[in-house]
């Protein structure tokens, strides 16, 4: 059979879905309105607000990101060490959630966490101090960890099930007692599945605009929402395409600088 | 050789219900090579994992050095294992994965350095320190899984399977590699294999296993000359199993036909299982047999000929450097020493470890 042929939806739909609209992300990110090149639209980062937005995106998807990891990483180990009909009923509950809708998800946390919401009517009922989260940083990290935590525990437990047990008994074997054994076997070994969770997270939460809208009112801008606005509201294609081009760069930067460390990284296991 | 290193007592372990060992009691001595041989699901990979403290028994004591080890963790334990398939750390350097019990016990730089050396010497792999294990072909990972154990000195070494993921002729070499090792060592080899020639090679002692159950417990020679029962002789090498009455002292009847051997003791006209290896039967001329029959196949193996001879109305296994053609009337005569008498199994839990083949 013809593998051309096999390539052909493939190529198809990456030409038409992928590489035709970066062409056109580059094309306006790059050029003004009279369609002359210029760096003006990626400068558009250096403004105070986009600064801001921006930083604050980085600053959240970094916290975001590092609470996925310290929930995800544990619950892959217990995952992974759970007799083989018990975990897959525990991997059917986490991922159920993930089966609903992602706007239902994070809209269903708007209606918990507003003023008169229903964590704070629970509270109100028990006598404690309403929660004020809604519109602040905490409830749209809440809706990160909620929305990506699977895409950390997926990738982390996979790369755990591939060890191979004896290697862990090995270690075990030659005097190392647990938290050695995961120290320097376990931990290093699942390096690759850290990774690819991390970015798993990251990426996303960095882009995101519909977390941040829903969760952060209209007062906290991300760096998604600044885009997300200048395509629907503001009409501005070529600041939109500049301010993405710039995340991209960002988001690879990112990927080389942590795929080039895990390399340098194997050579010092011990 | 006379010293108990460890001593497991009444040993029983069950997986989900099943029971894989039973009341298992064995002992090792110092500076012996004993390998647990048996089929595959006769306990003696559990056995090994139970002595390395990666299974618990469910009942039973495992005693090291006059100490109860039962309950201690493998990295407490003065035993190292070699893993089936070398479970080398895959993202250190051969260097590191040999130091990686040196570094947990805390020796120094210098130590260490000597000690990979060292080991990489004893084991024909010297200036391998900074490869990785994957750019290994299989034998020498498994040279660096035993280089990597060694180094820690251990009272014990406990190898599962080392070899069965290599090919003929590197299993061969490593079986006198491995003999060499123990013997500059100096130290106990508890070896679990299913290939008997392995372990009749390489053994000081062979612990045949079947379905949970010591079968055997001898030295090479007696595991195959004097098989205790119908498994063992059938798992040791090939076999003529044959139905027998034992007449007297001295005198059995096989097929109808009376033959004289050198086991007393088994009482009067009592039924038995005889064993005839295939290299003991002799092929004469018809009239000069104990019995008579026809050749019915016949293979060259190189060292000698393989016969099927059908006679009495069975298929006597015959390994003969002379060649007798299909269709040849012959006679067939066996040494009195050559014939192996064993009791029949004489309870149930026996009876469930006959012959599967």
């Amino acid at each position: 059979m013809n593998k051309r042929l096999l390539q052909a939806p493939y190529i198809f739909w990456s030409a038409a879905f992928i590489i035709i609209p970066l062409c056109m992300v580059f094309y306006y990110g790059l050029t003004d309105k009279t369609g002359a090149i210029t760096l003006q639209n990626i400068m558009t980062i250096t403004d105070p607000e986009h600064a801001k937005a921006f930083f604050l995106s980085v600053e959240l998807s970094v916290i975001s990101t590092i609470i996925c990891f310290v929930l995800a990483y544990p619950l892959a180990m217990v995952l992974t060490n759970l007799h083989v009909n018990q975990h897959s009923f525990v991997v059917l509950v986490f991922i159920l959630p993930m089966w609903m809708n992602f706007l239902l998800r994070t809209m269903a946390w708007q209606t918990l966490l507003e003023k008169s919401g229903v964590i704070n009517g629970i509270l109100r009922f028990l006598h404690l101090p309403a929660l004020e989260i809604i519109n602040t940083p905490a409830a749209i990290i809440l809706g990160m960890v909620y929305n990506f935590l699977p895409f950390m525990v997926l990738p982390i437990y996979t790369v755990l099930t591939k060890i191979d047990e004896n290697v862990i008994n090995a270690a075990r074997d030659l005097g190392a007692n647990s938290f050695q054994t995961f120290l320097k076997v376990k931990l290093p070994l699942s390096i690759p599945g850290i990774i690819s969770g991390i970015t798993m997270v990251f990426v996303p939460a960095l882009t995101t605009f519909v977390i941040s809208a829903l969760l952060g009112g209209s007062k906290i801008l991300l760096i998604g929402n600044v885009i997300e606005q200048e395509f629907t509201q503001t009409g501005n294609w070529h600041f939109g395409s500049g301010l993405s081009i710039v995340l991209m760069i960002f988001i690879i930067a990112n990927m080389v600088i942590s795929e080039l460390t895990d390399q340098e990284g194997e050579g010092f296991g011990i | 050789m006379s010293n108990k290193l460890i001593d497991l007592r009444n040993i029983t372990k069950s997986f989900d219900g099943t029971l894989v060992i039973d009341d298992m009691n064995l002992y090792i001595r110092e500076n012996e090579f004993l390998t647990l041989l048996g089929p595959s699901g006769c306990g003696k990979t559990t056995t090994l994992r139970m002595i390395g403290g990666f299974e618990k028994p469910d009942s039973g004591q495992i005693i090291f050095e006059g100490t109860d080890i039962t309950d201690l963790a493998p990295n407490k334990r003065q035993v190292n294992t070699v893993f089936q398939k070398y479970a080398l750390f895959p993202h250190m350097s051969i260097a590191e994965n040999i130091a990686f019990g040196l570094k947990i016990k805390g020796k120094s730089k210098a130590y260490i350095d000597d000690k990979i050396k060292y080991a990489l010497k004893l084991v024909n792999l010297d200036g391998y320190e900074k490869r990785k294990p994957d750019s290994l072909s299989g034998g020498q990972q498994q040279r660096i899984a035993i280089a990597r154990a060694i180094v820690n000195e251990p009272k014990v070494l406990l190898l599962d399977e080392p070899l069965g993921a290599l090919d003929l002729k590197l299993r061969q070499d490593m079986q006198y590699e491995l003999i060499r090792l123990k013997n500059e060592l100096g130290i106990t080899f508890v070896y679990v294999t299913h290939d008997q020639e392995e372990a009749l090679t390489m053994s000081d002692t062979i612990v045949v296993m079947n379905q949970g159950y010591i079968q055997q417990i001898g030295t090479p020679e007696m595991i195959y000359n004097e098989p205790e029962n119908a498994f063992v002789a059938d798992f040791i090498g090939d076999s003529n199993i044959i139905d027998s009455i034992m007449i007297k002292d001295e005198l059995v009847e096989i097929l109808g036909a009376r033959f004289a051997c050198v086991d007393t003791g088994f009482g009067n006209m009592k039924p038995v299982d005889v064993v005839i290896r295939p290299e003991d039967v002799n092929l004469t001329s018809p009239d000069e047999g104990t019995i008579q029959g026809e050749v019915t196949h016949l293979i060259f193996k190189g060292v000698h000929y393989e016969m099927e001879v059908t006679a009495n109305g069975f298929e006597w296994l015959v390994h003969s450097t002379r060649m007798f053609p299909v269709g040849t009337k012959v006679g067939i005569s066996v040494d009195p020493f050559n014939i192996q008498i064993m009791h029949k199994p004489a309870s149930e839990d026996e009876e469930a470890v006959a012959i599967d083949e």
